[in-house]
This record gives C-alpha cells, sequence and structure tokens, in this order.
C-alpha cells in the first residue's frame, strides 16, 4: 500500500468520527433555533421557524444568565488550585521515592471512585459545618476532590516520561530549582498541563450533584439552573437546547487556548 | 508510575503535602460518615439503632443487585473496548500541526462540555424515530429501531451515547502523549527501516503508556458510575436493560430513603471500582514493563 491511499484512508476515518461527533450537537442547535411545538411536531434538518427567542431568555433573564457566571467562577478557582498543587505533588511521584509514595498516589484515585448519590447528605453536613456553603470557594474546594488526583496522574504519566538527566543537567549549569521548573521542566511537559487544564475545567464545569447540593442562590451554576426545564407542565426542549449549546462555548474557548500546548507537545529544541 | 528505580527523598513528602490537604479535606470526613451510615438502621436523624454488618450482608444477597453488576461489568468492558482502541486510532490520525489540528482537537473536544443531563435529553430526541435526525435516518433504512421499545436497541444506545460522550477524553489524552515523544525517536526508526506498524508498536505505544493508563482507569471507573445518561435516555428501561448499578443505588438512597442499607451498598460498590481499578493497574503496569525488555 502506497503512503498516499494510507494517508486518505486516516482522513477518511477521521472525516467519519467528525460526522458522527458533530451530527448530535448539530442536532441541539437546530432544536435550540425552534420552537418546543416546532420540535417536537414534525422532522426538519433545518427550522421551518428559525427564532432566537430560546437565546434572548437565556441572556435577559438573571437567574439564567448568572448561572454562567457562577460556574465560571467556581470552575476557574478549582482549576488553578488544581494545577498549582498538582504540579510539585506530580514532580515529586516522578522524581522521587519516598515512604509510601505508591501507596499514596493510588489512594488519591482512589477519591474518583465514589459512587456520589449517599455521599452527598455528608458534604452538605460538612459544608454547612465549616461555613461554605453557596459560595463559589464551596464548590471549588468539593471539586478539588476529583480534579486533584486527575492532575497528578495526567502530569506524573508526561513528566515521567522526561529523562531524568535533563533535571541533573540543569543543576550543574547553576539553575535552582523553581528557576529550573519553571523555564526548563514545564516547557517539556506543556501538552501535559494543557491536557490536564482543559480536563479539570471540563470535569468541573459538567459536575452536576455536587454543585447543585452545596449550592442554592448566590453560587447556583448553570447546570443546576438547567434542570428547571424539566417541569410538571412537560419538558422545555428548546431552552434546554439553547443553554446546552451556551455552555459548550467556553470550554471551546478554553481548549482553543490550550491547543497549541496540547499540539506542539516536546519542545527539546529550545531549551 | 514508573517502576525505574528513584532516589529515595523523604523531603518529597513537602511537595506532595499540599495536594494531600486539599484532597483529604473533602475525601475523609464524609467516607467515615458513610462508614457510620452503613452500620445503623437510621429511622429519623435522633434514632438509630447499630445494626453491625447486617445491611452489608442483605446487600450482598440482594438478587437485583446481582442482576444490575453484571449488567454494568458487561457495559464497563464493552466502553473500554471500544474507546480505547478508537481513541488511539483517532489521536494516530489527527492532523498534527496547522489549522486544521487546532480545528480537529476543538470540534473533538465538544460532546465532552456538555453536561451530563443535556447530552441524554439530547440523544432521547435525536434517537426518536419521529422527530430525531438518529431514529429517523434508521427508520429510513429500513432498521425497525427503537430506544424505549427494544431491550437490545437501548442498551446499543447507550453504550454509542457514551462513545460519541467520552472517546474524546481517550483521544485527547492520546494525542498529547504523541507529541510528546521527541523526534529523534522517529529520526532513529526511519534509519532503521521500521515500518509503521513497528513505530507504533515499540516507540508510540510504549510511549503512550502513562497516558493511556490514565485514559483506561479513568473510563472505567466513571463508566462503572454512569447515571445521569441512561437514567435521562431510557430510565433505566426497557424492563431494566439499562438499569446499572448506581441507579439501583439511587433508587434506594433517594427513593425509599434507606440510608443505612444505600451506605452500604455504596461501601460495596466502591470497593468493588477499587479493586477492579487496582487489577487492571498492576496488569498495565507489568504488560508495560514487558515491552520495555522487548523493546531493549
Amino acid at each position: 500500500m502506497n503512503p498516499d491511499r494510507r494517508f486518505k484512508k486516516r482522513t477518511l476515518f477521521l472525516a467519519l468520527y467528525l460526522l458522527f461527533a458533530l451530527l448530535p450537537i448539530y442536532w441541539m442547535i437546530n432544536m435550540s433555533f425552534k420552537t418546543n411545538e416546532e420540535i417536537l411536531s414534525s422532522f426538519s434538518f433545518f427550522p421551518q421557524h428559525f427564532t432566537w427567542a430560546n437565546y434572548v431568555r437565556i441572556f435577559t433573564d438573571e437567574s439564567w444568565y448568572s448561572g454562567y457566571i457562577n460556574s465560571l467562577i467556581y470552575v476557574a478557582i478549582n482549576t488553578v488550585i488544581s494545577l498549582s498543587v498538582a504540579l510539585p505533588a506530580a514532580y515529586a511521584f516522578s522524581r522521587y521515592s519516598f515512604l509510601g509514595d505508591k501507596h499514596v498516589f493510588f489512594w488519591l484515585l482512589t477519591n474518583r471512585m465514589t459512587p456520589p448519590a449517599v455521599f452527598l447528605l455528608p458534604f452538605f453536613q460538612l459544608y454547612s459545618t465549616v461555613g461554605l456553603m453557596d459560595t463559589h470557594l464551596g464548590v471549588a474546594l468539593a471539586h478539588l476532590l476529583f480534579n486533584v488526583p486527575l492532575a497528578v496522574w495526567i502530569l506524573e504519566g508526561f513528566m515521567s516520561g522526561i529523562p531524568r538527566e535533563i533535571d541533573e543537567t540543569a543543576y550543574i549549569d547553576g539553575y535552582s530549582f523553581p528557576k529550573f521548573f519553571i523555564r526548563i521542566f514545564l516547557p517539556l511537559i506543556k501538552a501535559g498541563v494543557g491536557v490536564a487544564a482543559f480536563f479539570c475545567f471540563m470535569f468541573s464545569w459538567v459536575e452536576l450533584l455536587l454543585a447543585r447540593t452545596l449550592t442554592s442562590v448566590n453560587a447556583k451554576p448553570i447546570v443546576a439552573t438547567m434542570t428547571r426545564t424539566v417541569s410538571a407542565s412537560g419538558m422545555d426542549w428548546a431552552t434546554l437546547a439553547a443553554a446546552g449549546v451556551l455552555t459548550i462555548v467556553p470550554g471551546a474557548i478554553v481548549i482553543w487556548f490550550v491547543r497549541h500546548y496540547i499540539a506542539k507537545g516536546f519542545a527539546m529544541g529550545r531549551v | 508510575m514508573s517502576t525505574t528505580t528513584k532516589p529515595v527523598n523523604q523531603k518529597a513528602w513537602f511537595l506532595i503535602l499540599p495536594v494531600l490537604i486539599c484532597v483529604a479535606f473533602s475525601a475523609i470526613v464524609p467516607l467515615m460518615t458513610v462508614v457510620n451510615y452503613s452500620v445503623q438502621d437510621i429511622i429519623s436523624p435522633e434514632r438509630t439503632v447499630f445494626v453491625g454488618t447486617e445491611w452489608f450482608a442483605a446487600m450482598m444477597r440482594d438478587e437485583e443487585l446481582h442482576g444490575a453488576l453484571l449488567r454494568q461489568l458487561g457495559f464497563s468492558f464493552s466502553v473500554l473496548l471500544v474507546e480505547i482502541p478508537l481513541g488511539i486510532a483517532l489521536a494516530l490520525s489527527m492532523p498534527a500541526k496547522g489549522w486544521k489540528s487546532s480545528a480537529v482537537l476543538v470540534v473533538i473536544a465538544l460532546s465532552l462540555l456538555i453536561p451530563w443531563n443535556v447530552v441524554g435529553t439530547i440523544w432521547q430526541i435525536y434517537g426518536r424515530a419521529d422527530i430525531g435526525l438518529l431514529g429517523f435516518t434508521l427508520q429510513k433504512i429500513g432498521i425497525d429501531y427503537s430506544y424505549t421499545g427494544n431491550a437490545t436497541d437501548a442498551w446499543i444506545t447507550v453504550l454509542v451515547m457514551d462513545v460519541w460522550h467520552w472517546t474524546p477524553l481517550v483521544a485527547l489524552l492520546a494525542f498529547a502523549g504523541l507529541r510528546s515523544i521527541p523526534d529523534a525517536y522517529y529520526q532513529a526508526a526511519r534509519i532503521d527501516g521500521a515500518s509503521k506498524f513497528a513505530v507504533f508498536r515499540y516507540i508510540q505505544l510504549p510511549k503512550m503508556r502513562g497516558v493511556l493508563m490514565i485514559a483506561v482507569l479513568l473510563r472505567f471507573m466513571d463508566s462503572f458510575m454512569i447515571y445521569t445518561e441512561p437514567f435521562v435516555l431510557t430510565g433505566g428501561g426497557p424492563g431494566n436493560a439499562t438499569t446499572f448499578l448506581s441507579q439501583y443505588l439511587t433508587q434506594k438512597a433517594v427513593g425509599q430513603f434507606d440510608l443505612g442499607p444505600a451506605a452500604a451498598f455504596s461501601l460495596i460498590y466502591f470497593l468493588i471500582i477499587l479493586l477492579l481499578c487496582f487489577i487492571l493497574y498492576n496488569w498495565m503496569q507489568r504488560v508495560g514493563t514487558q515491552k520495555v525488555e522487548v523493546e531493549q
């Protein structure tokens, strides 16, 4: 098989997957420009009675758009804390052995393995006791439980791929540890930092149960606001679709900014 | 974690201390509380009776739970079998440079960013034969498809939805792993005249081992706890074809408000995930080191 044909096969595979990935999203966008009656009454590739009403409702109703703002605030706090505590820890795990290192490393991940249903009540009690209920910081701290282990594991994987000789050479060249870490080491694991940042953002952004349990008004996230569209009078499909389209936007912007980190990866040549 | 020998340095504990504080703050108290619930009969918040391991024994005997566990295992392993190879294949075929690379990255990540209840809702419409693209198309081709009426269709729809939703996670991790391989490796392979497959088998796959391990474990534990999407899409039906463990747990904890048994079940559930992840982790680590030996 010549390389040209293999290339075409790969492109075809990728195109097919992208189609598979985009069609449900297209359907959501399609729905977001329809009225509820139109969604439920007929099948159509394009909205027959095009309307912005669903988006207007979200942008003019404070209880809707404040959900986006609240979510963005605690997700940002969470991502920053997660990465800044995970970076040194991942370095320690990848470079040194110490008492209990393997156990602690695996224990971290076990915090992602607890089925949430029963844990919500003690979470509620704990956060009420320490006075963090209905605050952005409270949700951000609660989300550290699953984001910090994830960030540590991802970063450790990338750091272990960097040969230890690089650390040693830097010390011989007279770099201090912080200087070495920021100037030399971080650029080498850019791809890992990019992926970890995106995943922290993503998991915190879509998490519903904890965020809903720990908030009532002031920090109510968009995912909780969305559950309002299910009511006794039936589903408000159109508003939900519009809100869904809008929840994709911030994450798409985040991945747009970290894409260079992910795609460039190993930058040995520039050291 | 790699198994190569590393210098012993107990001071490294200071580097992981912030992580321990952050995680332990939210981890220990709730876990202890749930353990406390699991050994009591909670009649009201003021009246509780110590019952020892009774709830655990009752849960272990529960026939419904056995059924849900088997369905769960079948589902989670299907998820891994489809999503891991598909994610690797995607990462290998994604363009590495230029605007195309950026565009593909963004498009692939989109499905991850939709809240889970919306994912279920969208697929609920998408799969309907009268008003949804997928159901409509399948009906037109002549396949009698109904995710609400047919158990197999429902199961496959939940699986396809999960593949659509989560394969990007595997693909992004694998892609980042691939991009971190220094060019020198590829140059060496080119000089040796290595085939495409050999490059994949002896360079790309071993170098992706770390990220793939994370991808496998993450996909395993998250699919094992899947709740929102099938609940919204099928409500666990038809019959109990798509009732997985966490839905059963939520019925117990929220529906019947049996806090004691639900807590006992949570702990058993947690231990099952822990055990399976531990086995997967150790197995993957062994496979990884054997590969390195082959390389040398």
